[in-house]
């Protein structure tokens, strides 16, 4: 089955970047969904299906952190998994995302073959 | 408590992060100079500059400065597709390098400061324009060249009043 993934970024290059490495992956892939914060993120996520999330923490209105404990609260998205891809790299950040939910936690830089190395620990 | 980071230390952390993202999403040769530092006066600039702040009990900016040209390359390296002149996707391209480069200063001088926030990237691109930060007593100034490209990055950092206020007096005793 299809797999169809939303990115959530406040860089277009990042997204661009990410939708890349998804196409290049060994996943089955369906839709890609783009978002440019949270808040977007949450309206995308009303309209479309997902099963899988990228997202940044760094972002106006709505940062990664708010949008996944909202997802992580909520029955129609607590099980989509999650994964932060962030220039945060605090072990304290890590260590937040991971208790709220994240299922994964790759920091910025990052090559393509770590994302790939994650997705295929997930899907 | 820490009440000051050193131009070395600062240096230091700049070119680590530099080379970290260059040689992870960029593939370009990065070469750095001997750091200086420079008093904050408001000089003229050309090109495009990205600047990023740091805030927490310390606060700060970092900022990358280079030529139009060179922002191209950036933004071509990172999105792997040629770019010719500076547009809305080579602005936002080299935001986040910058955001990727400072972002992992300051994930370094948190092992030292504790933790910091990260303000959302901001570019500008133009010509014979003044840039000034409030309150900053010095620029720690990095020169790199990639290839035969020469562009800055600078930083400056320091701790916030109540830092300072909660830094314990030499003389002070501990009480029991």
């Amino acid at each position: 089955m299809p797999l169809d993934v939303l990115i959530v970024d406040d860089s277009a290059a990042i997204r661009k970047i990410l939708h890349r490495v998804l196409v290049q992956a060994d996943v089955p892939l369906g839709k890609v969904h783009e978002a440019n914060d949270g808040l977007e993120a949450l309206e995308k996520l009303r309209a479309e299906k997902v099963g899988l999330i990228l997202s940044d923490i760094n972002m106006p209105n709505m940062d990664g952190i708010e949008l996944l404990g909202k997802l992580k609260n909520d029955d129609d998205f607590k099980t989509v998994p999650i994964v932060m891809v962030t220039t945060e790299g605090s072990q304290a950040k890590v260590m937040q995302a991971l208790q709220l939910g994240a299922v994964g936690y790759v920091r910025k830089p990052f090559t393509a073959e770590q994302i790939k190395e994650k997705l295929a620990g997930i899907i | 408590m820490i009440d000051r980071m050193s131009s070395e230390e600062i240096a230091s952390a700049v070119c680590l992060a530099a080379q970290d993202v260059f040689s992870t999403m960029l593939q370009l040769p990065l070469a750095s100079d001997p750091f200086h530092d420079e008093a904050p006066e408001p000089e003229s600039l050309d090109g495009v500059v990205a600047l990023v702040g740091i805030a927490g009990t310390w606060i700060g900016t970092g900022r990358i400065a280079c030529s139009p040209q060179f922002a191209c390359r950036l933004a071509g390296s990172l999105l792997m597709q040629p770019c010719e002149a500076v547009n809305e996707e080579v602005l936002d391209a080299v935001a986040e390098v910058a955001n990727m480069i400072i972002g992992n200063v300051k994930t370094i001088f948190e092992e030292k400061l504790g933790p910091l926030g990260l303000s959302i990237p901001t570019v500008i691109f133009g010509r014979n324009y003044k840039a000034h930060s409030a309150g900053v007593p010095k620029w720690t100034v990095v020169p790199f060249h990639t290839g035969e490209e020469n562009w800055t990055i600078s930083f400056c950092v320091v701790p916030t009043k109540m830092h300072v206020h909660q830094a314990p007096r030499p003389d002070a005793v501990p009480v029991a």
